[in-house]
């Protein structure tokens, strides 16, 4: 299996001077601490996690807007994460990035033929006349209408405008998409228009998606493969469908139990997660979420856990992985996506 | 109501129609904007006719001097008999042509060092030090050693007066650009492959194009106070070239038997000074939505 992204030994530390001048010092923050992961052709990938733990860094060190501390990004089989200057332009046009915010996301003086055209320039593929007929293409594949080529961002509601960047993201003809909390900012049901339209993309093109969210029920819906994260190391990795049904790490169950069950009958006991999520500035020794983990023993203070694969392809870092109490999953139903999908 | 027109406007085909109305109503919205801009455009037209319209303002006439304003010479006449409506118009155009180049001058070089600054983080604290360092010169006293050293030609004036401007367009400039860079549009067109000059001239710039135009107004009022008050101290325009402030600097012997000499070219310097000031406020209630006041899009 020939893999579109992959990335070893991800790492990201960012690091702060202290006090007066930098004169004590430096502070060092793990933002992403050692990830590995790959996504094949014409699947979606989901990173999975509470806000502050480097789902994010890792999805801006992807598109390189950040250089990895360590590790590499490889696209296609080539190197990304080391590339600087003007290679590194052209290789961009392999991986492109969907934004959480549809309007910030959009130079507010640019009409939205200026934008989807912008990389069609920039990595100058066609003529002019070609380009335009591309740009009305991208405009039919996302579903805007023609005659909104000549409008401002600010025209456009928030799911137009939504449509309008990933237009642009598809311009370049990208093997990746990086969807960075894409739908957190809409509304329910133009949520899962958008959700369903990166569906349709895919189907017809063939690309792939590292999905980056915060919101279970939109993963579920969306993902073939799932990383779980927590204080910037993955937790918990394999397909969807097992990681959801049979999640072995602590950390995953907690976040699916967190969930707020639509319907009241299928409402569940459930332990909340106590205590809050340490500082990646200072990380607790052995297993990063023994301070919170109701299962935690000993061992998780002494020794970080490996990764290590319970069922084929599905990997955990836990030392109880296999001792843990059953959980009964919840039916694909309670966490489905907006109901509003057709 | 307003949400319907809004709702039409977005089809309006014809924009120019929509363009032509906004700035007919303008002197309406905005009346210190129009009035600044009006009265500036009118000192420009003044400084531009001024040859055709007044005397020839070197020619001597001993037997009129120190005469009052009446209507033959309507601010009077000076101490050799010029006369001093004629001096005064033909000085508005070397305050203005100084104040026009120093702006231009200092947008150009103070926005390039600016967004070099603010873009390119690895020579933003050599550059800005070297800014601070110019800032603390004395503009006064960095003009005047400088005339003195290579003498009083315009060139000289208008890079004298715009030396010590540069560092505040510049620390402006750089100020836009540190913020804008962080926008995500900014990252977008990083990823949507951009070169560095594109995303400068295409996205960042345009955003820094509010108060770089507010600075060089402000730039453009300092500026003619400066020359003004180099030339009032003798090392700026020449005394044969008639200025408001050389004019200002001979009227002052005369002050208490003719305050007109220094009266007249007094004030339209202070007029065009707060024209210019006046512009740049309300340019900047404008284009800054952060100050209230302004009409907001």
């Amino acid at each position: 299996m020939s893999a579109v992204l992959e990335v070893s030994g991800l790492t990201q530390i960012f690091t702060s001077r202290k006090g007066p001048f930098g004169l004590f010092g430096r502070r060092e923050l793990r933002a992403v601490d050692d990830v590995s992961f790959a996504v094949a052709r014409a699947r979606t990938f989901c990173l999975v996690g509470e806000s502050g733990c480097g789902k994010t860094t890792i999805g801006r060190m992807v598109v390189r807007l950040l250089r990895p501390t360590a590790g590499s990004v490889h696209i296609n089989g080539e190197d990304f994460g080391n590339l600087s200057g003007e290679t590194l332009r052209k290789k961009r046009q392999q991986v492109q990035m969907v934004f959480q915010d549809p309007l910030a996301c959009l130079n507010s003086r640019m009409t939205a033929a200026e934008i989807v055209e912008e990389p069609l320039q920039n990595f100058g593929i066609g003529d002019a006349m070609s380009r335009r007929r591309k740009v009305a293409r991208l405009f039919d594949q996302v579903g805007l209408p023609q005659h909104f080529r000549a409008r401002l961002p600010h025209h456009l509601s928030g799911g137009q405008r939504q449509r309008l960047g990933i237009a642009r993201a598809l311009a370049a003809d990208p093997a990746l998409i990086v969807a960075d909390e894409a739908v957190a900012a809409l509304d329910v049901s133009i949520r899962s228009q958008i959700l369903n339209l990166l569906k349709d993309v895919q189907r017809e093109i063939g690309i792939s998606y590292l999905f980056i969210s915060h919101d279970l029920a939109v993963v579920r819906y969306l993902a073939d493969d799932v990383a779980v994260m927590y204080l910037g190391a993955v937790v918990e990795q394999g397909p969807a469908e097992t990681v959801f049904a049979a999640p072995a790490h602590p950390y995953t169950r907690a976040l699916i139990d967190s969930v707020p069950a639509v319907h009241p009958r299928n409402r569940r006991r459930r332990a909340p997660l106590e205590g809050e999520v340490p500082s990646a500035a200072s990380l607790p020794s052995g297993c990063r979420f023994r301070t919170r983990c109701p299962f935690a023993t000993d061992i998780c203070a002494r020794h970080a856990p490996a990764v290590t694969e319970i069922t084929p392809g599905h990997a955990v870092a836990c030392h109880h992985a296999r001792s843990l109490p059953r959980f009964d999953a919840p039916g694909p139903g309670r966490t489905a996506t907006p109901d509003a999908v057709a | 109501m307003t949400i319907t027109s809004a709702a039409e406007g977005l089809d309006t085909p014809d924009i120019s129609v929509n363009r032509f109305a906004r700035i007919a109503s303008l002197p309406v919205r905005q009346p210190v904007l129009a009035l600044s801009c009006a009265l500036l455009l009118a000192f420009g037209a003044l400084a531009v006719v001024s040859p055709w319209i007044t005397a020839d303002p070197a020619a001597l006439d001993p037997l009129s001097r120190l005469q009052s304003p009446s209507l033959a010479q309507p601010f009077g006449t000076d101490q050799v008999g010029r006369s001093v409506f004629a001096r005064a118009l033909t000085g508005t155009r070397v305050s203005l042509s100084v104040g026009i180049a120093v702006a231009i001058l200092t947008t150009l070089i103070g926005v390039s060092i600016g967004v070099v600054a603010g873009y390119f983080r690895s020579v933003d604290k050599i550059v800005m030090r070297a800014m601070d360092a110019v800032m603390a010169i004395p503009a006064i006293l960095l003009a005047i050693a400088l005339v003195a050293l290579i003498g009083a030609s315009p060139v000289v004036i208008v890079t004298a007066i715009s030396l010590p401007e540069i560092p505040r367009m510049a620390r402006v400039v750089r100020a836009s650009v540190l913020t804008l860079r962080e926008r995500v549009y900014v990252e977008a067109a990083i990823i949507c492959g951009g070169r560095t000059t594109a995303i400068l001239g295409r996205h960042i710039l345009p955003g820094a194009a509010g108060p770089i135009m507010v600075q060089s107004t402000y730039v453009f009022a300092s500026a003619m106070i400066l020359e003004s008050i180099l030339s009032f101290l003798g090392a700026g325009t020449p005394p044969d070239v008639p200025s408001w402030g050389n004019m200002m600097s001979e009227g002052r012997q005369f002050l208490q038997i003719a305050p007109w000499i220094l009266g007249f070219p007094a004030l339209m310097l202070a007029i065009t000074v707060l024209a210019a000031n006046l512009l740049g406020d309300a340019l900047r209630d404008l284009l800054d939505p952060s100050f209230a006041g302004g009409e907001m899009r």
